[in-house]
């Protein structure tokens, strides 16, 4: 293995978290952003099969992961903590704001049908959202996007990887603006 | 007479965790009527919902409430005659299906959400942190075997069977007033329990504590407890001519 895919496999392994390529390619000012792609490369293909971790691109980044097939006897020696699940009214709210981001506290509410301040207080203080700019309206209101941890819990390698709402089986189309005439 | 009322409130706690909102007891209704979500036969939902509401005691929530307002108005906006000719007739469900619709995907997404957070969370990472423990409760001077052992107190003091009649029953201050004043000459210290005197009904609770109050107020004694909740102490106040 080159010495460059030796550099980033120590920088993975210590790392606890997705490593963006950016932070990757600080490692070694000479390399260039080209051979670290070039190198992670070869590291994924190194750990593909023979190897109890693989290589990951997750929430814009790069992480060893476990393998899955491992899940169930690790989960049950307890050598790690499985995440919480996140409640069925979190997963509504997140999907709101991953599709709408930025978007403001009132229209979730408004799509959701109830009250969802408590909701997206949690989800700010697990990291999963953040107030991302001040809407224009009436008192500025705080505007909430997604946050890397959002893509790391669900790991999606960007935003892109979640389904394209036409995907979905209910054909739904955006409320179009309508122009009325003046 | 505080029995069932208790019982509704359970009820409703429990049912209301089934269904995310009322957007989400709609779907169910749509789903379960296997009726056209954009052809929606209003009346009929409408008349579900409310009996739904009612019978889950869900109508004690406001967002429910609104819901259930706002398809009884839709109903009766479908009553009304449309005239003849008038193309520019607005249904009064579009508002509601267009939200209804936005919902379902919403919904949709959710368990794709909930599918890649279950393949994701078969995956460990290197140093995983659990994710920080629910927000502390606010501060309590009191634990709870405190209060629970207060509570027990109070409650042990109140005779059974404790009825919700309103009966005049006059508080006996003056009586009590005697009473104390007499312990208050042999004992310069003693306890509630020697105010309220054995065997005491609510009738006499009250009157004692009214009179204690009194008596604290003309500065005949005082009354403090060493913590909270703690057992009251009623001491002689030392008098007070000399000055």
């Amino acid at each position: 293995m080159q010495s460059l895919a030796k550099l980033l496999e120590a920088a993975l392994f210590a790392a606890s978290r997705p490593l963006t390529l950016e932070e990757l390619a600080s490692l070694d000012p000479t390399a260039g952003e080209h051979a670290v792609r070039a190198a992670l490369a070869a590291l994924r293909l190194v750990y593909a099969d023979d190897h109890g971790v693989e290589l990951v691109e997750i929430a814009e980044g790069w992480q060893f992961l476990t393998r899955r097939e491992y899940a169930e006897t690790i989960a049950r020696a307890q050598f790690a903590l499985r995440p919480r699940r996140l409640s069925p009214a979190a997963l509504e709210t997140l999907a709101i704001i991953a599709y709408r981001q930025p978007v403001g506290r009132l229209e979730v509410d408004e799509i959701r049908g109830v009250d969802s301040g408590a909701v997206m207080d949690k989800l700010v203080e697990r990291g999963l959202i953040e107030v991302v700019t001040r809407g224009e309206g009436l008192g500025r209101p705080l505007l909430y996007g997604t946050t890397p941890p959002f893509l790391e819990i669900l790991g999606l390698k960007d935003l892109e990887d979640l389904p394209r709402l036409e995907e979905l089986s209910v054909a739904l189309r955006r409320p179009t603006p309508v122009d009325e005439p003046e | 007479m505080t029995g069932p009322i208790m019982r509704d409130q359970s009820a409703f706690v429990v049912e209301l965790e089934k269904f995310s909102g009322p957007l989400d007891l709609l779907l169910h209704l749509i789903r379960e009527d296997e009726v056209d979500i954009t052809d929606l036969p209003i009346a009929k939902i409408a008349d579900q919902f409310l009996s739904v509401i009612n019978e889950l005691g869900l109508n004690q929530a406001a967002d429910y409430l609104e819901m259930a307002a706002r398809l009884l108005r839709i109903k009766a906006q479908m009553l009304l005659p449309r005239r003849l000719g008038e193309d520019e007739w607005e249904d009064p469900r579009a508002e509601l299906v267009r939200r209804l619709l936005e919902y379902q995907q919403i919904r949709e997404l959710v368990d794709w959400l909930g599918h890649a957070a279950d393949a994701r969370a078969e995956r460990y990472g290197r140093g995983y942190e659990a994710p920080p423990p629910d927000a502390p409760p606010a501060p309590l001077q009191i634990d709870l075997n405190d209060l629970l052992a207060a509570a027990e107190r109070v409650i042990a003091l109140i005779p059974e069977p404790m009825l919700h009649r309103v009966v005049p029953r006059p508080l006996d201050v003056e009586g009590a007033t005697a009473r104390i004043t007499t312990l208050l000459a042999e004992r310069e210290i003693f306890g509630w329990q020697d105010a309220v005197g054995p065997q005491a009904t609510l009738v006499d609770v009250l009157s004692t504590f009214i009179a204690l109050l009194e008596l604290a107020k003309r500065s005949a004694l005082t009354l403090s407890q060493s913590e909270p909740f703690g057992p009251m102490v009623i001491t002689r106040a030392i008098p007070r001519e000399a000055a």
